[in-house]
């Protein structure tokens, strides 16, 4: 039986884990493949969008940054066409064009010089004392003596200032000049680096030997991937921006926007940290996989109490089930019995019968002449007298044993209620004893005498003297059985004051198989038969019920419509 | 009065030996027979059988059904039922059917006897009015009466 337990158990685990699993497969499958499928195109359409806003900053701000230095060059080659170089060695006026340059752009240009071919300063206007000074050795001043323009790198120079120059040559007097122009790093710089975004994003700008021009905002080692990258390969310059995304040392994603300047001679950098950039898409991931996680724990747990509920109820059906079919079976079990009883008693019938048919045979000889003078013949017909009333003892117990077997005997017949409820009484006085239970009678006198089937009614009646005795079994009681007339009916109470039936079985106690008893002790079927029975002789059968104080069944039955009740005494 | 003349069926051999000894004992000229058939049969051979002692529970065909041919073959011819318990209900569907009575076994030999004499005297009743009837009719045919 544990045995049978334990495999039940595990068949409802199992049903459970099933159920739980095709729910959670069912619900959890489409959602992770729809969130997956939308957050992976979010996060390719917001890459390209965070990485066409990146270019076409980074593009703007090449062009921005060309075009200063082309509108430098270009205010210096004003100034040399439209002054003539005497003019511009006078000091005085190399000042005043200075001011006026500084008024009109603000502090970006530094100085103004004039250099013969030597390499001596003759003029210079700037608040650096750099009269005079050789510059035949910098490698500016020989690369401007090459072409007719030129634009220097940032470096120190004799300033010890970083800054860099526009020198522009013109051929006067039959020599070489140049004329330099130093524009302020700090104003140069302000281009560059107020390109931010973001917490980690800063813009610089790298020489073809990969130093700084520009001053980054973090510190970064310039001469290495990918800057190296971007300057080894202009072809690669899409549009004039390139956009690519490494590791950096400490293992944190990085885009570079790179973008050639100054006729590839620098570049402008733009990096930002992935994570950084796609800071949004960050965010988006983590509420995303949030809200599937909780939508995931919620339906584990739902799936858990549904498919749990679903299986208390499967087992409770099954539970159900298994009653009934016991109930069925204990029910077939007893009408097999009792067909069982009534052939053996049927069997058993006809050789008694024959016994006492050849005991009378025997008596009937007796009677003749030849015996009449034998001693024992006074001893003889004891004996035969005996074996009459032993095989009419065994017809009775034939007779019960088929009237326990067979439908019960539905005659009508003048019955007296009260003698029929004293011979129960005396009938059930036994297990009211072993039951420790009391019985008390209380029947009105001078009933009427009832026409209706004799067995039916004791029937009716010891079904429920039993049940209030099986109710009272365990802790004793009293019982009480009364009679009296009422309009018309005879009312019988069985009253007992055991535990009573609970308000929710009251309504169901008469249906057939509905038994509180152990399986095997009821049939369930006593009261149904009672009810069905009583509703057959136009009575009726009512309960009153209270738990812990008793239960009365009331039963009524119709007088017989014609005779006025008699006044006969019994 | 006649010795009344019985038919005892009964498919328990020993039972309707005994019996017939003891019916015999008592004044009644008693056949036998062991099935229903069997009692039909003797019944065609002994026309002016009175009464049938018939049980009802036999193989074969069973009371009821010898019943209701009898009563159909020899309308005059009494049957007296006899039943165990169980079969209280078919001895009153066999009264319904035209059974003069019935009894329960295993019964009291005086008992029958009594039932066997009522029927007899019915039936022999029966045959007398048949009798005069018929008596009548053929007067009435003669212009006699």
């Amino acid at each position: 039986m544990n045995q049978d337990k334990d495999t039940h158990n595990g068949y409802y685990y199992s049903l459970t884990r099933n159920m739980l699993l095709v729910i959670i497969l069912v619900a959890i499958t489409p959602m992770i493949v729809v969130s997956s499928i939308i957050l992976y195109q979010f996060d390719i359409s917001y890459h390209e969008k965070v990485q066409a806003h990146l270019e076409e900053l980074v593009l703007k701000h090449k062009q921005q940054i060309d075009s200063f230095l082309r509108q430098r060059l270009g205010d210096i080659r004003l100034l040399t066409s439209t002054f003539s170089l005497e003019e511009l060695r006078n000091e005085s006026f190399l000042r005043d064009r200075l001011e006026l340059l500084q008024q009109i752009y603000g502090p970006v240009f530094v100085d103004l010089g004039i250099i013969n071919s030597r390499g001596i300063q003759v003029a210079y206007a700037g608040p650096f004392k750099l009269g005079q000074a050789h510059y035949s050795d910098a490698k500016w001043f020989q690369m401007a003596m090459k072409s007719d323009y030129y634009k220097s790198d940032v470096f120190l120079g004799l300033r010890g200032l970083p800054h860099f120059i526009i020198a522009v040559k013109e051929n006067c007097c039959g020599e070489e000049w140049i004329f330099r122009a130093t524009i302020d790093f700090v104003a140069f710089n302000n281009l560059v680096e107020n390109i931010r975004i973001g917490e980690t994003g800063f813009a610089f700008i790298l020489n073809r030997k990969g130093e700084f021009q520009t001053k980054p905002l973090f510190d970064l080692i310039p001469n290495k991937e990918p800057y190296t990258d971007f300057l080894g390969d202009s072809d690669k310059f899409k549009g004039g921006v390139r956009i690519i995304e490494r590791d950096d040392e400490s293992g944190n994603r990085v885009i570079y926007v790179g973008a050639l300047l100054k006729h590839g001679e620098w570049l402008l950098v733009y990096q930002q940290k992935a994570s950084d950039a796609f800071s949004d898409l960050r965010r988006t991931l983590r509420v995303t996989i949030a809200i599937v996680v909780l939508a995931g724990i919620c339906i584990v747990v739902i799936a858990f109490i549904i498919s749990r509920r679903m299986v208390n109820r499967v087992a409770e059906a099954d539970r159900e089930k298994e009653m009934i079919t016991e109930q069925v079976v204990e029910t077939g079990k007893l009408a097999s019995v009792g067909e069982l009883a009534s052939g053996i008693a049927h069997e058993i019938n006809n050789p008694v019968a024959i016994m006492v048919e050849e005991a009378g045979w025997i008596e009937d000889l007796l009677e003749e002449e030849e015996f009449r003078e034998g001693k024992n013949l006074d001893e003889f017909k004891r004996a035969l007298e005996q074996i009459r009333t032993q095989g009419r003892r065994c017809k009775e117990i034939t007779h019960k044993l088929l009237s326990f077997a067979r439908k019960t005997d539905s005659r009508i017949q003048n019955v007296q209620l009260n003698d029929l409820v004293e011979e129960l009484i005396a009938l059930s006085a036994q297990r009211a004893k072993f039951a420790n239970v009391d019985i008390n009678v209380n029947l009105q006198e001078n009933l009427p005498i009832l026409h209706v089937s004799q067995t039916e009614l004791q029937q009716i009646l010891l079904n429920l003297i039993n049940n209030a005795l099986d109710a009272m079994e365990k802790t004793g009681g009293n019982l009480a059985i009364s009679t009296h007339l009422e309009e018309g009916h005879i009312i019988v109470g069985v009253a007992d004051n055991g535990p009573g039936i609970p308000e929710s079985n009251i309504a169901r106690i008469f249906d057939p198989f509905f038994t509180t008893k152990p399986v095997g002790k009821g049939t369930g079927l006593g009261l149904s038969i009672c009810y069905g029975i009583i509703k057959k002789m136009g009575g009726d059968i009512v309960v009153r019920s209270k738990v812990n104080s008793g239960t009365t069944f009331s039963v009524k039955i119709p007088l017989p419509e014609e005779k006025m009740p008699k006044q006969s005494t019994t | 009065m006649m010795k009344p003349l019985v038919l005892l069926v009964d498919d328990e051999v020993p039972f309707v030996e005994t019996m017939t000894k003891r019916l015999e004992k008592r004044d009644l000229i008693v056949n036998t027979a062991s099935s229903g058939q069997e009692a039909l049969e003797v019944l065609d051979k002994s026309r002016n059988t009175d009464v049938v002692i018939l049980d009802v529970k036999m193989p074969g065909m069973d009371g009821i059904e010898t019943l209701g041919k009898i009563k159909k073959s020899f309308p005059l011819t009494e049957v007296v039922m006899l039943t165990g318990h169980a079969t209280v209900e078919s001895a009153i569907e066999g009264m319904k059917n035209g059974a003069y009575d019935y009894l329960m076994k295993p019964c009291d030999i005086e008992q029958l006897m009594l039932k066997v004499q009522e029927a007899t005297q019915k039936k022999r009743n029966h045959e007398e009015k048949i009798r005069e009837a018929k008596v009548r009719e053929a007067m009435s045919r003669h212009g006699l009466a």
